[in-house]
């Protein structure tokens, strides 16, 4: 404590940024705007590949078997249903669900226009979701061209919930064939699919009649409590033939992540955009710091000429730096969190503030800031005590 | 003031030792065809506690004289003894340690703009080590006390009128308790009251610390406080008297 005291000087970093109230103004502008610019497009980032599983998260499932031709939920390949029955044979497994999986076109039934949905066959018996809401409302797709609509779809599909909840009797037109909506459901859109539908497989592949009936696109397994589904994975990959592929819950989620993020460049224009970030901002507080100095240059040298060491001025630049940082960090925080919730609002994207990325922006804030210093402060080289006589 | 008890009974240890002592030093500025000489082997010795005031025309080199005292500068020819230390081929680090017991006051006054006079003058405590924030805080008001600015603490620089921060220098340069003060043209920007005052408190606070003095000048109103009269001109010592 007693060293402290002693240690304990003028904060001459601070008062130097803040008895210039206006061009620490512009700096915490400056460096928040970085901020922020980091903070959207990482946010979208992840936002993006987190949306791009919401269905994926909500199986009831603790394997997944697919087709190893499949690359992603915009592209699925079918494998034989026989497959997942085999599955069975396996001590640990409990119970199955063959899922039919693909984008039909859908007619707004207001406007007319179609457009594009994914929509998921499942026998309205098994277990398709987590949440237990589903089987209750799956009883009605029992009849044939019956549906279940995601009212969180976007808006382009037509008023769908709003007619349902008012009671009219939605009725439109799915892949060319005349279907009625028999309840809502809460999924969520994701980046591959605008708008979801859950069907019977009956309905399924009366939709689509060019598919084999024996075949589907995804199989849930659900296993033992007790049992690992690791270890079950891998002894089923063993165990079944070369024309399906079985990931556990988690490995099914990072391979539709891992599309979007490695074979696309939505990854790539998003990390570009937080990089142009981080370097706008670092011109700007690497201008901040060196005009900073360069008006402060004869009291550098007095300060020389007085016996500081070099390196004491060294620091105060650094901690001008890491000031400017943690001044700038805060506003960008905040804009942050407003800018998410806008998003989240106007686009149904699950964008939100973690830990994670808050930390990695404000260490990217503070890298900024301390490379701007270091290069300001070869400016203060210039700094000769014996000119200032 | 406990602390400046301590260095004045450390300094009447030394007191034989000359403070600034000069065996033929010489100085050029630039290179080749453009090289010339600013100092042409210059002895002259400083005692602890004389004051010396150097006069000259302009451009004789007096202020490069006085960079070479303050250890601003590296010495390029000739012996330069600045309290006890060899300052031709001395390190960096050397020149930094000697600089903190030397004191200086500018032409023009130096304040850190940011920084209110009594931060000002504890820069100048800041340096000395061992003590604690409180009491560094406590001597720079009580220096800025005795150059009567106790009603100023809190000013900026920019608030204060000429003499006022002539002042704060002083206090600044005291602060450190240095054993040598350089000035050079201190009341310069100052009016020739103004400027005999501040010469005046200058020269009463060095002898209170036994600290010599070496005040470059052209004022020929103060003079009257030099124990010592030394001439430039050319680069060479011309007249001295005692």
């Amino acid at each position: 404590m007693f060293r402290f005291w002693q240690r304990r000087r003028i904060p001459l970093a601070w008062l130097l940024l803040t008895r210039q109230p206006l061009r620490l103004l512009v700096a915490i502008a400056g460096i928040s705007f970085a901020g922020i610019l980091m903070f959207m497009q990482l946010g979208f980032r992840d936002g993006l590949f987190d949306a791009s599983v919401t269905v994926h998260r909500l199986f009831d499932a603790d394997l997944v078997l697919m087709s190893p031709r499949s690359m992603s939920s915009i592209s699925m390949s079918g494998f034989p249903r026989r497959r997942l029955v085999q599955s069975m044979a396996h001590k640990d497994v409990e119970g199955i669900t063959p899922v039919n999986w693909n984008f039909l076109l859908w007619r707004n039934p207001e406007t007319l226009i179609t457009r594009s949905i994914l929509t998921l066959g499942f026998e309205p018996a098994d277990s398709l979701f987590l949440d237990p809401e589903l089987s209750v409302k799956s009883k009605a797709l029992n009849i044939r061209g019956r549906v279940l609509f995601d009212k969180r779809s976007r808006s382009e599909f037509g008023p769908v919930e709003e007619w349902y909840t008012n009671g009219k009797i939605v009725e439109t037109e799915l892949a060319g064939k005349r279907v009625r909506v028999a309840g809502l459901v809460s999924l969520g859109p994701s980046f591959g699919a605008d708008g979801n539908l859950i069907t019977s497989r009956e309905t399924f592949l009366e939709l689509l009649p060019s598919t084999p009936p024996g075949s589907i696109e995804i199989g849930l397994v659900r296993i033992n409590k007790n049992s690992n589904p690791e270890s079950v994975a891998r002894s089923l990959n063993q165990n079944l033939p070369q024309d399906v592929k079985v990931f556990t819950k988690n490995e099914f989620i990072e391979f539709e992540k891992n599309y979007w993020r490695s074979s696309t460049s939505i990854g790539f224009i998003f990390s570009l955009g937080a990089a142009m970030g981080f370097i706008v901002g670092c011109v700007i507080v690497y201008q901040i710091l060196y005009s900073d100095v360069s008006d402060h240059l004869p009291e550098y040298a007095t300060l020389m000429a007085m016996g500081y060491r070099i390196d004491n001025l060294l620091g105060v630049v650094a901690r001008e730096g890491i000031f400017l940082a943690i001044l700038g960090y805060i506003p960008a925080y905040i804009s942050g969190q407003i800018l998410y919730a806008l998003v989240r609002n106007s686009t149904r994207l699950p964008v939100a503030m973690d830990t994670q990325r808050a930390s990695l922006v404000f260490i990217l804030i503070l890298l900024m800031c301390m490379a701007s210093a270091s290069l300001a402060m070869r400016r203060l080289i210039d700094a000769d005590p014996a000119e200032i006589f | 003031m406990k602390i400046l008890e301590i260095s004045k009974s450390e300094y009447s240890h030394q007191q034989k030792l000359p403070s600034v002592r000069i065996d033929g030093l010489s100085h050029c500025f630039g290179k080749g065809s453009m090289r010339r000489k600013v100092l042409q082997s210059i002895s002259m010795k400083i005692d602890p506690g004389e004051v010396v005031l150097l006069t000259g025309p302009s451009g004789c080199g007096k202020t490069t004289l006085l960079t070479l005292i303050g250890a601003l500068r590296k010495v390029q020819e000739g012996n330069l003894f600045v309290l006890g230390s060899q300052l031709r081929n001395s390190s960096r680090k050397v020149r930094q340690q000697l600089r903190c017991q030397i004191g200086m006051i500018f032409q023009g006054h130096n304040l850190l703009r940011c920084l209110t006079a009594e931060q000002n003058v504890q820069m100048g405590a800041d340096l000395l080590p061992g003590i604690s924030y409180r009491v560094r805080r406590d001597q720079a008001r009580e220096w800025l006390r005795r150059v009567g600015l106790e009603d100023h603490l809190n000013k900026l620089p920019h608030d204060l009128s000429g003499g006022q921060k002539q002042r704060v220098a002083i206090a600044r340069a005291l602060a450190a308790h240095p054993r040598l003060l350089l000035a050079d043209e201190p009341t310069a920007a100052l009016d020739s009251s103004t400027g005999r005052e501040v010469v005046d408190l200058l020269k009463s606070l060095a002898q209170d610390q036994a600290c010599s003095v070496l005040m470059v000048t052209h004022d020929p109103r103060i003079l009257h406080v030099a124990d010592r009269l030394v001439q430039m001109e050319d680069g060479r010592l011309s007249t001295s008297f005692g």
